[in-house]
């Protein structure tokens, strides 16, 4: 088949498809945007539609990356820009098909923006929305603006065109041009993409395979995920240019299980792409062939490792072997393995397309071009976000996520996951890229970035990820498997009110061991949410080793809660609230919270109404109430 | 009952015959049917993937995604993710077991519920998550998920 009339058929059905004369609903239909209630809202949307008798087309998009928007819905009435709207309910959308698509008001005061160029008064440009001004978004340039399941959007959208132009070129010119580029590993470690590709291409052996790791196991992170449930192509694609490259036709994609989505919409975009002949034998009539298969990951996050990864697809214990020989040379049943990430190559088409040397003019002088990054946390825009290298962390959380909730003071950020650390507020001028961010003492990663303030303990984020990076050990090797319970056991006491002085170097000790005695990435990373924190926030370790105090408020045990005399009102709301029965009061009674009793579950200072506030959460002090329930009143 | 299991299971296996990648798909394939893996799977998946059945509950043993004992009607699945965390999942989860009357990995004793804690379902955005059966709820409360639990009791 030529790929200029697929190119052409598709081009023209999509410009149909916005130039017509129905109007055109895309809705965000990725997991977020489904948790969000997004399916109601489609739903809704169809049932009035049809009771409306009003013909319209809908497109199912993915996430473009304001998730703390969604619901999303986009509407294109003819003549008009396309306008988004967010936040949208079902009542809201039956609104705005009464008002909008029947009668003529665009509602500005629903709308978040207008996209291309001409406006609608009163709503702003989409893109000139602070969270999406400074991105530039090219592994995730179609994440919410084509159909997903529509394998000629994404040709409409340039797609495949990559691949067109990359079987025109010697396999060592693609490479060349990915040199260029700049392209480094997106999963974390930044490894050159195409040096890869080129000790692969050389290697003797045969069969080869090109496999893309999206095992997406970083808590906090999901980049994989929304590229591959908005443009599961972008990645097919990459990876029949890697095949071209390196010289094979097998391709396996490593899916986490928890991603059935993504799963489901990789295996439509694969049979439409074998249907069209971009995918199968004899690409686009050419002597290439190329065939992809989905293995869905079960559930370990060591397998996010290569050799682990790939012990896994072929139905072994994922548990990472010595290295070298790496896996170019030894990797899927001891063949050469060409392995790389979701956004690695999703990459890859725009780089074959506008040349390496466009990529390369985004980013730093180590570090070229886009990274994506799971905004997250105590965050007043979470969402996924596309930046160029370079930024500082400060315009990520303030321009971009809009600072912390409450304008609560910021404390640390978390980056790179299990495997990265918690770097301060000093270091927030630090420009994103891999070498600057490994030098503060945490890692780029595959892109998680949670936001904690000053409600965050950073001694219970560190006891989190330890006691994370402990259950997912794969028992392999003794520091890893013996080190991380040691370390988890400290970090549990020293929540607990149980630390000592010495225990803060004792961590620091063990932590180092189990760097320097582990084989692979988890053991040699794992402890680095300890030692980055102790670097930066010794205060706060210091005060729950010495003064048995958690300064924010979240270690239970040293924790107490205490009803105000002067405040309560004897309304008995938290008494009948609480689960364990540890508030005793009665009508007009200042109620009064049994410290044995309690279980600290905060349930009664939620439930407590905010014109009384009258429950207090204390650290380190003794606060005098009464004993027992005394009348309203009785103390001031 | 035995040999309609092991029949069952034959049919949900028979696709993988000959395939290159066998076992874990095959264990995957078997809970998807039966919501765990009886013991007998571990048998059947040997043979069709050329392996003694110690092998094969060693692979299924190493990873947390298969169960080898039957989940309830329901399963709620709690995200002990980092979003989650620093947004109060801990004491979410706390809530839950109060509330089921069990731990996590159980199931409740009139086979109603499941429980179980997973890092991570990538809805970071919408922390706390918890998810029930398929569908995901986001920005958690103790009294949410009290609610939420009532639907379905």
């Amino acid at each position: 088949m030529d790929f200029a009339k697929l190119r052409n058929k598709a081009i023209k059905e999509w410009q149909a498809l916005w130039s017509g004369d129905k109007p055109l609903i895309l809705i965000g239909l990725a997991t977020c945007g489904i948790a969000a209630g997004a399916s109601a809202v489609l739903k809704t949307i169809d049932e009035e539609l049809a009771r409306r008798n009003i013909k319209a087309s809908i497109i199912p998009v993915g996430c473009i990356g304001l998730c703390y928007l969604e619901p999303l819905v986009d509407i294109v009435k003819p003549g008009y820009p396309r306008i988004c709207y967010s936040q949208v309910t079902p009542e809201r959308a039956i609104k705005l098909i009464e008002d909008y698509l029947v009668n003529d008001n665009p509602h500005p005061d629903l709308a978040l923006g207008s996209f291309g160029e001409s406006t609608v008064e009163n709503i702003p440009k989409f893109f000139e929305h602070p969270m999406l001004k400074p991105q530039v978004r090219i592994a995730t340039r179609n994440c919410g603006h084509i159909n997903p399941e529509d394998i000629n959007h994404y040709i409409a959208k340039g797609g495949y065109n990559g691949l067109n132009m990359a079987l025109g070129m010697y396999p060592e010119d693609v490479i060349k041009e990915v040199e260029k580029s700049g392209l480094r590993g997106r999963g974390g470690a930044g490894f050159p993409t195409w040096r890869k590709w080129d000790e692969a291409r050389n290697s003797k052996t045969t069969p080869k395979f090109v496999v893309c790791n999206a095992d997406e196991g970083d808590p906090g992170a999901f980049m994989d995920r929304s590229v591959l449930e908005g443009d599961p192509h972008s990645v097919l694609e990459g990876m029949a240019i890697a095949g071209h490259a390196i010289g094979t036709s097998n391709g396996y994609i490593y899916v986490r299980a928890e991603y059935p989505l993504a799963v489901r919409r990789l295996q439509i975009a694969i049979d439409q792409a074998k249907k069209l002949g971009l995918l199968g034998d004899n690409i686009l009539d050419t002597e290439f062939s190329f065939n992809i298969d989905i293995m869905q990951g079960a559930g370990a996050f060591v397998c996010g490792e290569g050799s682990a990864l790939m012990y896994s697809i072929e139905g072994k214990r994922g548990m990472p072997r010595v290295r070298p020989p790496r896996s170019v040379a030894s990797g899927l049943w001891g063949l050469p393995t060409s392995l790389n990430n979701v956004e690695t190559f999703a990459n890859v088409s725009p780089i074959v397309t506008n040349g390496g040397d466009w990529y390369a003019s985004y980013g730093t002088e180590t570090s070229k071009g886009t990274k994506t990054f799971a905004l997250t946390g105590k965050i007043g825009r979470p969402g996924l976000i596309e930046v160029p290298m370079g930024i500082t962390l400060r315009q990520i959380i303030y321009e971009i996520g809009g600072g912390i909730p409450g304008d609560k003071p910021f404390k640390a950020i978390q980056t790179g996951g299990p495997s990265g650390g918690c770097l301060p507020e000093s270091l927030l001028d630090t420009p994103v890229d891999f070498e600057t961010l490994t030098k503060a003492g945490s890692i780029m990663g595959s892109g998680g970035m949670v936001v904690l303030d000053e409600d965050t303990c950073i001694v219970d984020v560190a006891r989190y990820f330890i006691a994370f990076c402990r259950d997912e050990s794969c028992g392999k090797c003794v520091p890893c498997r013996e080190g991380l319970p040691l370390m988890s056991n400290m970090l549990e006491r020293i929540t607990q009110g149980d630390g000592n002085a010495e225990d803060i170097e004792q961590l620091i000790d063990i932590g180092e061991t189990i760097i320097n005695g582990s084989l692979c990435g988890l053991g040699n990373s794992a402890p680095n949410p300890v030692l980055s924190s102790i670097r930066y926030f010794r205060d706060e370790w210091e005060s729950h080793v010495i003064d048995k105090r958690c300064p924010a408020l979240v270690c239970k045990a040293l924790i107490n809660f205490y009803i105000l005399p002067d405040k309560c009102a004897g309304c008995g709301i938290c008494a009948r609230a609480c689960p364990v029965e540890a508030i005793s009061g009665g009508k007009r009674l200042v109620h009064v919270i049994n410290q044995k009793k309690c279980i600290k579950c905060t349930t009664c200072l939620e439930k407590c109404p905010e014109r009384f506030s009258a429950i207090v959460k204390v650290t380190g002090e003794q606060i005098e109430v009464p004993k027992e329930p005394v009348p309203v009143g009785a103390n001031k | 009952m035995s040999t309609d299991l092991k029949s069952q299971m034959q049919e949900v296996l028979a696709p993988l015959q000959g395939r290159q990648v066998v076992l874990i798909p095959a264990l995957q394939a078997v809970q998807e049917k039966f919501g765990y893996l009886p013991e007998v799977a571990m048998e059947e998946i040997g043979r069709v993937a050329g392996v003694s059945s110690n092998v094969v509950y060693g692979v299924a043993s190493f990873y947390a995604q298969f169960r080898f004992i039957k989940p309830g009607e329901h399963m709620i699945k709690i995200c002990l993710g980092t979003a989650c965390h620093v947004r109060g999942a801990a004491g979410l989860a706390k809530s839950l077991e109060r509330e089921l009357h069990i731990e996590p990995g159980k199931t409740t004793p009139d086979g109603k519920f499941s429980l179980e804690e997973v890092r991570c379902f990538g809805s970071c955005a919408l922390a706390p998550v918890i998810v029930v059966d398929d569908q995901v709820y986001g920005n958690m409360t103790t009294t949410k998920t009290k609610e939420i639990l009532d639907e379905f009791r």
